[in-house]
């Protein structure tokens, strides 16, 4: 176990080192010079090229990389060119109302994922399979934004039941107003979570229920209802976690287009924004902090699969 | 690949009431994408008099903001949708094969290579680089359907190649090496054939995700950009009126469901009929 | 004498598949008498694991029993509701399985496994049902069974697994004990050792035994009564001693002869039976083994009855009818005529 876990980070230092190299090229090759950004129209060229020395620019871009990997070890992501904040500060200031929407979605997803993937699996081919398989089909085929506007126009607009967008209502500052605020871009994300999960724990299910050990335990009294939820369900459940791993990464770029379309002050909405101001270091920063949330996420999910898992071999 | 195989999927697509709506789906939409044409209005004809009309005889979908007929342009933005969902799929399924194949079948450093590689650009976040990618290229089809497809190889990619490293060992392509056949050959010859039941089900399942891609990409103002419709930008465009007319909202993303569930389906039943031992037993 | 066990009568299964009807068990019948130890013996596909899963009421859709009727002490076994199953199973009928590497969930320690079924059939707490689990797996010869009961299935070797298998199967001390090929899947070695496990635990119990297998030796070790059976049908039943040395059934009589003896020293040549089993799909209307059998003559077209011959030893095979056997005296050729003709 120990092992698993040396080798597996160390086989994450490389990962993280070149996907940094990789977001630096990215932005490296951006057309327009950043240097601009900070040019007013009565600056000389040679303020300009002092600025570009400041930065740094003027140097061979591996100087460039060594040096923005130095800051950036120290938590330093740069400076937006838009609001001239520090890039960090602005992702962990928005962290909050993503993690609290996507936490919350996949939450709900894994919960209701498990029962109906079971249901579904346990009476294959019969109406609940049938049902529940259709709809995961739509989950995974609908473009989320338009359901989001659908339901927006149901449910704020039609229905007057809940608010069309935002977090908050401006002066109203309750627990209640943004959960309202969250129901919408809450279950649309959910939704589509969850149609990936049911997909895979019905099939998981019906892989299982055909082993061998299953058809034993009916000899030996079981019933599929005790099967299912005393024998199948872990084995479905370890999947999951490898599952919530590659969630991980969605957690800060999978809700771009739905907290766009409800506006929802998350990251994947400052993402947005990042890209059509052409804010490079905040582009770099979400794309950096999204890629290593997912090697961190995959990680994590692979060692805690381990442990899980009695299977492999704890002792090495 | 052989003759059974391919009845196999037959039977199977006849058998399910699901697959045979599918296909029809598939078939109406695409024959009304090639012969757009012959709609009796113009999709960009403007008349400012009769915009935002509801659906009605005249006009099936309606009318929209510039009382350009709704239909006619669901038809040409659905050629759009579907020209670039299906070149992007072109363009991923033969990266994909190509990456997958030579890892598989050559391994050594260069699946380790490969393989870094895939890891790398799966650990980066793609629709956000897809976004940048779109800002730095010029937004146009072309460019589109480049970004869609240079993101989306990469699951093909793993597939092909764990299928490649189990056809490699079989007695066929083993007895062709004995015999001092060439590498690519061999790929050609025995492995590629084989390998064509997991390539189409990938291929089929990417033209959806493609078309989902460029919806999204679209919607958000990033993909085909005006004067060429799709089904994404029209949505993006309907956005505005969801209030006085939702209906601009409901026709396009209808159609671009109904294309997915269409693919997404189809990809499963052929998985199913190319391995039987997956499905039904 | 007394009412048997567990009687069998005509007891009929078919599994309807895309196919057609696949009749896998087609009007077997048979008896097991307290304490006795009976061995079913046929190929694959011969309806002996079919029977097995209809005693245990485990047959499910495509598979359906259509006919007959299963007696277990007393009670009739058609026609039980699910919950009344499910008291029997693992209760007082217990089932061995082949494959001991796939039998247990993998990711379940063993004595959760055996005290689920002991909890569930004797209501015991949890406490109890573990010390019960230890002396199970101590009685089937699991040393350290204390530690052995927190490690999980892949710990175990397959013998081993098959020893907890069969302490799971009679921890609720079943009055039948089903073993279907417990010793296919192991090591030569490791099988006489099960086998001498079964004997050894029979010995001081009144559980009956039925043990399924393709492997005559097998049966040859521990049976004391013998039913073979072939193309969904009963051949021949009878004694041990009347199967190994008096077979009056030309199916018996090839299965012995494919037998290897080790015995003796010298290794004579196997001497398999030719042909394949019957398509039951659309099973021949005569006698199943015709188209493989030496003896076949014309009469075969037709299905035989099954003849006595002698106490508790009965054969379907037209051979023993005394008509036919008179006949034969008379025509010596006719024999085998069917055969060669097909030729």
């Amino acid at each position: 176990m120990r092992q698993l876990i040396a080798r597996r980070l160390l086989q994450t230092i490389p990962l993280l080192f070149f996907v940094s190299i990789v977001c630096f090229a990215l932005i490296k090759m951006a057309p327009g010079d950043p240097v601009l950004s900070f040019v007013t129209p009565n600056m000389h060229a040679e303020d300009i090229e002092r600025i570009r020395h400041n930065l740094g620019l003027d140097k061979p871009a591996y100087v460039q990389y060594f040096l923005w990997l130095k800051e950036l070890v120290q938590g330093n992501l740069g400076y937006s060119l838009v609001n001239h904040q520090p890039v960090l500060d602005q992702i962990l200031d928005r962290l909050p109302a993503t993690a609290g929407l996507m936490g919350s979605a996949i939450a709900l997803a894994v919960l209701l994922a498990i029962p109906l993937g079971l249901v579904a699996g346990a009476n294959r081919s019969r109406w609940p399979d049938k049902l529940i398989n259709f709809i995961s089909y739509i989950g995974i085929s609908v473009p989320l934004f338009w359901l989001a506007i659908l339901l927006i126009y149901l449910f704020a607009i039609e229905l007057h039941w809940l608010p069309i967008m935002g977090m908050r209502t401006i002066g109203v500052n309750s627990a209640l107003d943004v959960l309202k605020h969250g129901i919408l871009p809450c279950a649309v994300l959910a939704f589509s979570f969850l149609s990936v999960y049911v997909r895979y724990i019905r099939s998981s299910t019906i892989g299982q229920l055909k082993e061998d050990y299953v058809q034993i335990q009916y000899a030996f009294g079981s019933s599929k209802r005790l099967v299912l939820f005393r024998h199948v369900l872990k084995h479905v459940l370890l999947p999951i976690i490898t599952l919530l791993g590659i969630s991980m990464a969605e957690l800060v770029t999978g809700a771009i287009v739905t907290e766009t379309v409800f506006s929802w002050p998350g990251i994947g909405s400052l993402g947005m924004t990042a890209v059509r101001g052409m804010d490079y270091p905040l582009i770099m920063g979400i794309t950096l902090f999204s890629a290593v949330l997912l090697i961190v996420g995959n990680l994590l999910a692979d060692i805690l699969y381990g442990f899980a898992d009695p299977r492999i071999n704890k002792a090495r | 690949m052989n003759r059974t195989r391919w009845r196999n999927v037959g039977n199977e697509l006849l058998a399910n009431k699901m697959g045979i709506a599918a296909v029809a789906v598939l078939l109406i939409l695409t024959l009304g994408a090639i012969f757009a044409f012959l709609s009796p209005h113009d999709p960009n004809e403007l008349d400012v008099m009769r915009k935002l009309k509801p659906p009605g005889a005249d006009h099936w979908f309606g009318t929209d903001d510039y009382g350009r007929d709704y239909f006619a342009r669901a038809l040409y933005g659905g050629r759009v949708s579907l020209m670039v969902g299906f070149s992007a799929m072109i363009l991923a399924t033969a990266l994909g094969t190509l990456v997958g194949v030579v890892s598989g079948y050559f391994g050594g450093w260069v699946d380790n290579l490969l393989m870094r590689l895939l890891e790398i650009i799966m650990s980066i976040p793609s629709f956000l680089v897809m976004l940048l990618l779109s800002v730095f290229l010029k937004p146009g089809v072309g460019n589109v359907v480049v970004i869609i497809g240079l993101l989306m190889w990469m699951n093909l990619a793993r597939i092909v190649r764990a299928e490649t490293l189990a056809i490699k060992e079989r007695e066929y392509v083993l007895y062709a090496k004995a015999s001092g056949q060439g590498a690519f050959g061999i790929i050609g010859k025995h492995i590629l054939p084989s390998l064509l039941p997991v390539i189409i089900v990938g291929a089929t399942n990417n033209i959806g995700s493609a078309i989902l891609m460029e919806s999204s990409l679209s919607f958000l103002g990033f993909g085909v950009q005006a004067p060429n419709a799709t089904w994404g930008s029209m949505l993006n465009s309907a956005q505005g009126y969801i209030v006085n007319a939702p209906y601009l909202a409901l026709f396009p993303g209808a159609l671009i469901l109904l294309t997915v569930l269409s693919f997404n389906i189809l990809g499963d039943i052929l998985r199913v009929g190319f391995e039987p031992k997956l499905g039904k037993r | 004498m007394t009412e048997p066990l567990l009687s069998v009568k005509d007891l009929k299964v078919s599994f309807y598949t895309r196919a057609g009807e696949n009749q896998a068990v087609r009007g077997v019948s048979l008896h097991i008498d307290e304490g006795e130890t009976v061995g079913i013996v046929g190929e694959s596909g011969s309806g002996k694991s079919v029977t097995a899963k209809a005693i245990m009421g485990l047959i499910s859709p495509p598979g359906q029993i259509i006919g007959g009727e299963i007696d277990f002490a007393g009670q009739s076994l058609v026609g039980l509701t699910e919950r009344e199953w499910r008291r029997l199973r693992g209760n007082r009928i217990a089932m061995v399985f082949q494959d001991p590497m796939t039998s247990l969930n993998p990711v379940k320690k063993i004595g959760d496994q055996m005290t689920e079924v002991i909890r569930r059939h004797r209501g015991l707490a949890k406490e109890a049902a573990r010390k019960e689990a230890i002396e199970m797996l101590r009685r089937v010869g699991i040393t350290r069974p204390e530690q052995r009961l927190d490690q999980y299935p892949h710990e175990f070797s397959g013998g081993m697994r098959q020893r907890v298998m069969i302490a799971m199967a009679l921890s609720c001390q079943p009055e039948l004990l089903i073993a279907d090929e417990p010793t296919t899947a192991l090591d030569v070695t490791i099988q006489a050792q099960i086998l001498d496990l079964l004997k050894q635990l029979k010995a001081n119990s009144r559980m009956s035994i039925v043990l399924i297998t393709h492997d005559l030796g097998v049966v040859a070790q521990v049976c004391s009564r013998v039913v073979v059976m072939y193309g969904g049908m009963v051949m021949e039943e009878g004694t041990a001693e009347d199967i190994f040395y008096r077979p009056k059934h030309p199916y018996t009589q090839g299965l012995l002869r494919s037998l290897p003896k080790r015995q003796g020293g010298t290794r004579e040549r196997l001497v398999p039976i030719e042909g394949t089993p019957p398509d039951l799909l659309d099973p021949p209307q005569g006698c199943p083994f015709r188209d493989r059998c030496p003896h076949a003559m014309p009469k075969c077209a037709e299905l035989p009855p099954h003849f006595e011959v002698g106490p508790g030893h009965r054969a379907l095979c037209w051979l023993n009818d005394e008509g036919v056997q008179a006949q034969l005296r008379r025509e010596p050729e006719l024999e085998g005529s069917a055969a060669h003709d097909r030729e």
